[in-house]
């Protein structure tokens, strides 16, 4: 490496600047789930704690629907695994990206790897290299702000009302859209885009649980892999 | 009483479960050859993982669709806050109106 590092004060304040806009809009849902989490039993205490062992939001809120108590492990584990299969391939792309890190912060680097995380910092890496001070200066903001939030929401019970009503559910899809329009490449993109929606709305439709993500990740990947013209970079 | 045994276990499950699936992309990447067709796939993979977990949610109904499509047109334009901002706007408000 012949370039300079750059400031590690700058490169973790660039990285909880590109978490802000989820950081945000994850509010409203921490403190939904905590509530929920409340009703369903779970002392705010395990809440934190589920937000500080787990930090995966969508397993968190299918967890807390499907929880009773006594909590059946087996059957939570499982669902968790379906829902988070995703991961595996974030990860595997993720991990390309981890030149700067040592053995240790790859490890602490993917068990906060949220979808969120993951998306900014897979965004970062097309502009320039990725450092672990922009990497956790992002996901600790995020997962401290999780932490409070879900407790904060066990603590208070049903404060909010449903965030569906408010377009808050939006926000998600319009962070990952406004991210996607980083990775275009014209044609190529469309080709791997339209495979990975039509294969993830169609197992969406047809199959119950988590399923879609895996499907139509593998159906955009798949054409990449096998249209010649797809797979060129732009 | 502010925490159960059974409570526990599951949490554990549930953290041992997400990480292993999070790591096991780490192995699985030094498995993966570096050119040809799967670097194609590699490279196609940011966009394609992020337009999958959306699709269902972007295309879940009419309001949903519209939304999806001032969100696109504020992405070639605006930074990602005001892209949340035109996201959120859009959603609540053709909700309303659109059933």
């Amino acid at each position: 490496m012949t370039t300079a590092e750059p400031s590690i004060r700058r490169e973790a304040a660039a990285g909880m600047l590109a978490i802000a806009p989820a950081a945000l809009a994850v509010i409203p849902f921490g403190l939904i789930l905590g509530a929920s989490a409340a009703e369903k039993g779970l002392s705010p205490l395990e809440t934190g704690l589920m937000s500080t062992m787990v930090f995966a939001g969508s397993a968190q809120f299918l967890a807390v629907e499907l929880w009773t108590t006594p909590a059946a492990w087996a059957a939570l584990a499982f669902a968790t695994l379906l829902i988070n299969l995703r991961h595996v391939l974030m990860g595997a792309s993720l991990a390309r990206r981890l030149g700067r890190f040592g053995k240790a912060r790859r490890y602490l680097a993917v068990f906060l790897m949220a979808d969120e995380i993951w998306a900014v910092a897979e965004h970062r890496v097309l502009r320039q290299p990725l450092t672990p001070a922009f990497y956790f200066g992002a996901g600790l903001l995020l997962y401290a702000n999780w932490l409070v939030t879900t407790t904060a929401g066990a603590l208070l019970g049903g404060l909010i009302e449903d965030p569906a009503a408010w377009g808050f559910d939006f926000a998600f899809t319009a962070i990952f859209i406004g991210l996607v329009a980083g990775f275009w490449r014209g044609r190529t993109t469309l080709v791997v885009a339209t495979a990975s929606a039509l294969g993830a709305i169609l197992a969406h439709a047809l199959l119950p649980g988590a399923w879609y993500v895996v499907i139509g990740a593998a159906c955009g990947v798949a054409t990449a892999a096998l249209v010649p013209a797809a797979g060129k970079r732009a | 009483m502010s925490f159960t045994l059974t409570t526990l276990i599951a949490l554990a499950a549930m953290a041992l479960v997400t990480f292993a699936t999070r790591a096991a992309g780490l192995l699985l990447a030094t498995y993966i050859p570096s050119h040809g067709r799967s670097r194609a796939a590699l490279d196609a993979l940011p966009a394609a993982v992020l337009i999958a977990v959306i699709a269902p949610a972007a295309t879940a109904g009419p309001a949903e669709i519209l939304a999806s499509a001032l969100t696109i047109l504020a992405a070639c334009r605006l930074p990602l806050l005001g892209v949340v901002a035109v996201g959120i706007v859009s959603a609540t408000v053709l909700r309303r109106f659109l059933i």
